[in-house]
């Protein structure tokens, strides 16, 4: 005899395996990836590509900013430079450009700058508000000669999760926007390991998962397809995050 | 013996069943049962949104190092909710349960395992939905005047004897009979324009506020609602507010005659109760 314990049970259990079946169905997934493409058509209709983040004062800055993402990366290489100040750490700027530079952090520090109180918005839900200086990303992609060809800047960075490595892609819209900078110095200090260091991107418009830290390379391509799994992001690869990360 | 000539049957109606009305046209239906479908899955889908950050702060920032209005979290194997300084055990419910450390079990979630990513790709097609069937519905609603006929309250309706007695009413679970039953009452209609008019509008422009991208582009919006994090609060405080609404629309359905109520919400077509025997 059934108990009514154990329908119960077998009602519930029928119940979740269906919800299992309508979530992991394909046919699903790609309707709900409809949502998706209609939040990035109709932001990029309604907003000015050029409207600036709204900036903050000092007085508004977060008493302790949080780190989001790896806090120590592992790689040796990133290890040796952290050492020794980061004295022969270089930026490559590459990809679909007519003059491919390396760019020393002394360089970087030496160009034009850019400081900001902007708000980080974490995928999660949390806020934290800092200060940022950097050079703005749209100079150095003028200076490279930056190809009509170029769809994508795509940020390869020293970090991993379990060996696979960190890297972040944003359309030339983020990265012509001019408070889209590559940032060395957090709330006047240099930037520290936990938030990037030595160079971390900040892409004013996006939420935390888009502002690579420990940024080592620098690409510009046509498409995200060839570049490790092809949706442009690490977390878009592992876990399927959104590309758009405006919302 | 002629009916016409007993007072007994002129006082008291044959117990001929009441005649059925055609209530609810098929797009207030249509809307009725999209929007019911949309913001359930933004209700799980959000709960599984709010389990990546189970904290609630007011103002422009707030995160682990900040002090947060609301909490739902476990200490070892025990669940809580903190609401400013009171603190709520809700172990096995909420916080901590055997199946689940997350703030809210994924009984109530979509998808019901955690998946932050998945969780906002059913948010963000649902609350395309949702928007797009509000504004479909308001078009109607003025244009057929829904609104200004079924929906608006009446000057009548208004004074605050009227809805006093509307209020005593409810609370004695007794609902308008025979013709008085083919319109909303006062009540029905104040919960259900708050839903139209104040609930879905602010939980989408709360959304919007937590959107860095519509940040830039629609500054205002911060203003409005006093910062990001204000915004998020009072976007998980309208979820709690439809959870509310839900309760008590389904509650009133069950006390109504849910029969009747789920005939008239698929079908439209209504059958007015029969005046009770104690008004008699």
């Amino acid at each position: 005899m059934i108990s009514r314990r154990g329908a119960l049970i077998g009602a519930s259990g029928l119940l979740l395996s269906g919800c299992d079946r309508i979530t992991t169905s394909p046919t699903v997934r790609k309707m709900l990836t409809l949502g998706e493409k209609a939040t990035l058509t109709g932001q990029r209709l309604v907003t000015d590509r050029n409207a600036l983040a709204p900036e903050f004062t000092r007085a508004d800055l977060s008493p302790r900013f949080r780190v989001n993402g790896n806090f120590m990366p592992k790689s040796p290489i990133h290890a040796s430079h952290l050492a020794n100040g980061f004295a022969d750490w270089k930026l490559e700027v590459g990809g679909l450009v007519g003059r491919p530079m390396t760019l020393t952090l002394a360089q970087l520090k030496a160009a034009p700058q850019r400081t900001q109180i902007t708000r980080h918005d974490c995928v999660e839900g949390w806020s934290a508000i800092g200060e940022w200086t950097g050079v703005p990303l749209a100079l150095l992609l003028r200076q490279t000669k930056i190809s009509d060809k170029a769809q994508y800047i795509v940020f390869h960075c020293a970090d991993d999760f379990s060996g696979i490595p960190y890297y972040e892609s944003i359309d030339l819209i983020d990265a012509m926007h001019p408070q889209t900078i590559l940032a060395h110095t957090m709330n006047r200090q240099p930037l520290p390991v936990g938030h990037g260091a030595p160079v971390r991107l900040r892409v004013e418009r996006a939420l935390g998962y888009k502002q690579a830290k420990y940024v080592m390379r620098i690409e510009a391509v046509a498409s995200l397809a060839g570049i490790h799994g092809g949706k442009g992001g690490y977390w878009e690869d592992r876990s399927g995050y959104q590309w758009f990360a405006g919302i | 013996m002629d009916a016409e000539t007993s007072p007994v049957t002129l006082q008291n109606p044959p117990e001929a069943p009441q005649k059925l009305v055609y209530r609810s046209r098929l797009p207030v239906r249509i809307w009725h049962w999209l929007n019911a479908l949309s913001i359930f899955a933004l209700l799980m889908s959000g709960a599984t949104i709010f389990n990546a950050h189970p904290r609630l702060y007011w103002g422009k920032f707030g995160a682990n190092y900040d002090q947060p209005w609301l909490v739902i979290g476990k200490r070892g194997q025990e669940g809580f909710l903190a609401l400013g300084g009171l603190e709520i055990p809700t172990t096995g419910f909420l916080g901590y349960t055997p199946y689940s450390t997350k703030a809210i079990p994924p009984l109530f979630t979509i998808p019901n395992y955690y998946s932050l990513a998945e969780g906002r790709q059913w948010h963000f097609f649902f609350a395309w939905v949702l928007v797009i069937s509000l504004i479909a519905f308001l078009i109607y609603a003025i244009l057929s005047k829904h609104l200004s006929r079924h929906l608006a309250i009446t000057s009548e309706e208004r004074k605050p004897s009227h809805l006093w007695q509307d209020i005593k009413q409810h609370a004695r679970l007794r609902f308008p009979t025979g013709e008085a039953a083919r319109a909303y009452n006062p009540l029905q209609k104040i919960a259900y324009l708050g839903v139209i008019f104040v609930l879905i509008p602010v939980v989408i422009l709360t959304g919007m506020t937590m959107s860095p991208n519509l940040n830039a582009a629609f500054p205002f919006l911060l203003d409005i609602f006093g910062g990001r994090q204000s915004a998020r609060s009072i976007h998980f405080l309208c979820a709690a507010a439809f959870c509310a609404f839900i309760f008590i629309h389904l509650l009133m359905v069950v006390l109504a005659g849910p029969i009747n109520e789920l005939r008239s919400i698929v079908t439209g077509w209504y059958r007015l109760p029969s005046a009770r025997k104690d008004l008699l």
